[in-house]
């Protein structure tokens, strides 16, 4: 850690509690973020399929994911390159659900999620279970746009946003954690913002 | 895990970029501005690990009470540079580039963190189509002053947009590279204003490249879905944005 930067005395003093270090306020923006061309996914097309270490590998369409019962996240979200955006609301199911289907085998422990383009990212179990994430195919009352993930995408909100997989197709439960995409790429393996988790050794 | 799709896109075949995680500071040893609302920033990086073009920046500002605010910025510069050279678009509302742009000058220290992203990334050995929108010209521009130092200029298509010419960062460089110019508000030579089309891809287009693209969203989205009409894998397509996240 160097001195102060030279003349820079920064704006925000007034910072917002709900923002983790690092992170600044994008307002009503939502910038889009993604490393390959956007796939154009139709609903009727879209499956999600849980499998890895489960006792009943399981695969749901877009009617019978609609089936479940529904399941909102309202609250904040945190892009690793430094926005925040609050207030966000989104609908969908929990994946507590699709995981009470598809039962954990025991020494479960972590997951990968893997989106129709083959990205993946790998997260905890414990970061997905418990209330803590959603499948979600609607952003404030309208179909989940494309470019943020359309037409259902992975929502982790407590963890930097390229843990929220877009297009998700496939969440596989594992005994012991892999780097997915990103982390392989340098990022780190949790991600957590309020403890800055950007990259590998943070 | 056999999760991923047959020939995954996303498998680690090419050689693994370096990640540097620590922070470090670097002397600013030169300030440039050709364009407006811009600057080009030369850093001599203490303790610096060679990037791979396509990499990017992290640089941290540290107020006198300890506050921070950190952004990231593309490296324009080559490897073989002595120095990292960074392009900082200046935002209106930008609480670090307007900093950078307007107060930062030779001989400043700044803290840096880098070389970072280890996808958007040309190896400087396979066939690459390089496609890029306004500020998004800036990996680009590291990538082809590393194929001039290379000697291999031959492995490298290029096709970049603008509003205007005057508004092209590196143009004369891009020029120079035998880039196709595309500009949406003026002519380019025979070319009359217009988006980007397939017409000013196509013969760029060759078997056996990776296509990096980069600029806004909506012209990452445009120019992928351009490259996927021409027949271009989606795993041999590379995007990266720059939006509103800049700051």
């Amino acid at each position: 850690m160097t001195g102060p930067t030279r003349g820079f005395l920064g704006r925000r003093r007034d910072r917002d509690p709900r923002l983790p270090p690092g992170q600044y306020d994008v307002g009503t923006d939502w910038p889009v973020l993604t490393a390959e061309p956007t796939p154009r996914i139709r609903p009727q097309d879209w499956t999600v399929t849980v499998d890895g270490h489960v006792e009943s590998p399981t695969t749901w369409t877009w009617d019978e994911a609609h089936r479940l019962a529904p399941s909102d996240y309202r609250g904040d979200i945190h892009c690793v390159t430094t926005w925040s955006k609050f207030d966000t609301h989104f609908s969908g199911i929990s994946v507590d659900t699709l995981l009470e289907a598809a039962r954990p085998a025991a020494g479960a422990l972590f997951v990968m999620a893997t989106s129709r383009t083959g990205y993946t990212t790998n997260l905890p179990l414990a970061d997905v279970t418990g209330g803590k994430a959603w499948l979600v195919w609607e952003f404030d009352g309208t179909p989940l746009p494309i470019e943020h993930g359309g037409p259902v995408r992975l929502l982790v909100p407590h963890l930097y946003f390229w843990k929220s997989a877009k297009w998700l197709s496939r969440l596989t439960l594992m005994t012991h954690d892999q780097p997915g995409f990103w982390e392989q790429n340098g990022y780190h393996d949790r991600g957590d913002p309020w403890r800055q988790q950007r990259y590998q050794g943070d | 895990m056999a999760t991923g799709p047959v020939t995954d896109p996303f498998a680690p075949e090419r050689r693994r970029p370096p990640i540097a995680g620590r922070w470090h500071t670097a002397t600013v040893a030169g300030v440039r501005r050709p364009l407006q609302r811009s600057v080009q920033l030369r850093l001599d990086v203490h303790g610096r690990m060679d990037h791979m073009p396509g990499q990017h920046y992290v640089v941290r500002l540290t107020a006198p009470d300890g506050y921070t605010a950190q952004r990231s910025y593309s490296v324009a510069s080559s490897p073989a540079d002595p120095l990292v050279e960074l392009f900082v678009e200046r935002l209106e509302d930008g609480e670090v580039s307007t900093h950078l742009a307007d107060v930062v000058e030779p001989g400043d220290v700044l803290e840096v963190r880098g070389p970072l992203g280890g996808w958007f990334v040309w190896d400087g050995a396979t066939p690459a189509l390089l496609v890029a929108g306004g500020t998004g010209v800036v990996p680009l521009v590291s990538m082809v002053r590393t194929a001039r130092d290379l000697g291999r200029p031959d492995l490298l298509r290029v096709a970049v947009s603008a509003r205007t010419l005057a508004e092209l960062p590196y143009a004369d460089e891009l020029l120079a590279a035998g880039a196709r110019v595309v500009l949406t508000r003026e002519p380019h030579g025979v070319r009359s204003a217009g988006r980007l089309t397939p017409a000013d891809l196509l013969p760029l287009w060759e078997p056996g490249q990776t296509a990096y693209v980069c600029g806004s969203a909506s012209f990452a989205d445009a120019a992928g879905q351009l490259l996927l009409g021409l027949g271009m894998r989606p795993e041999d397509i590379r995007v990266e944005q720059f939006g509103p996240s800049g700051g």
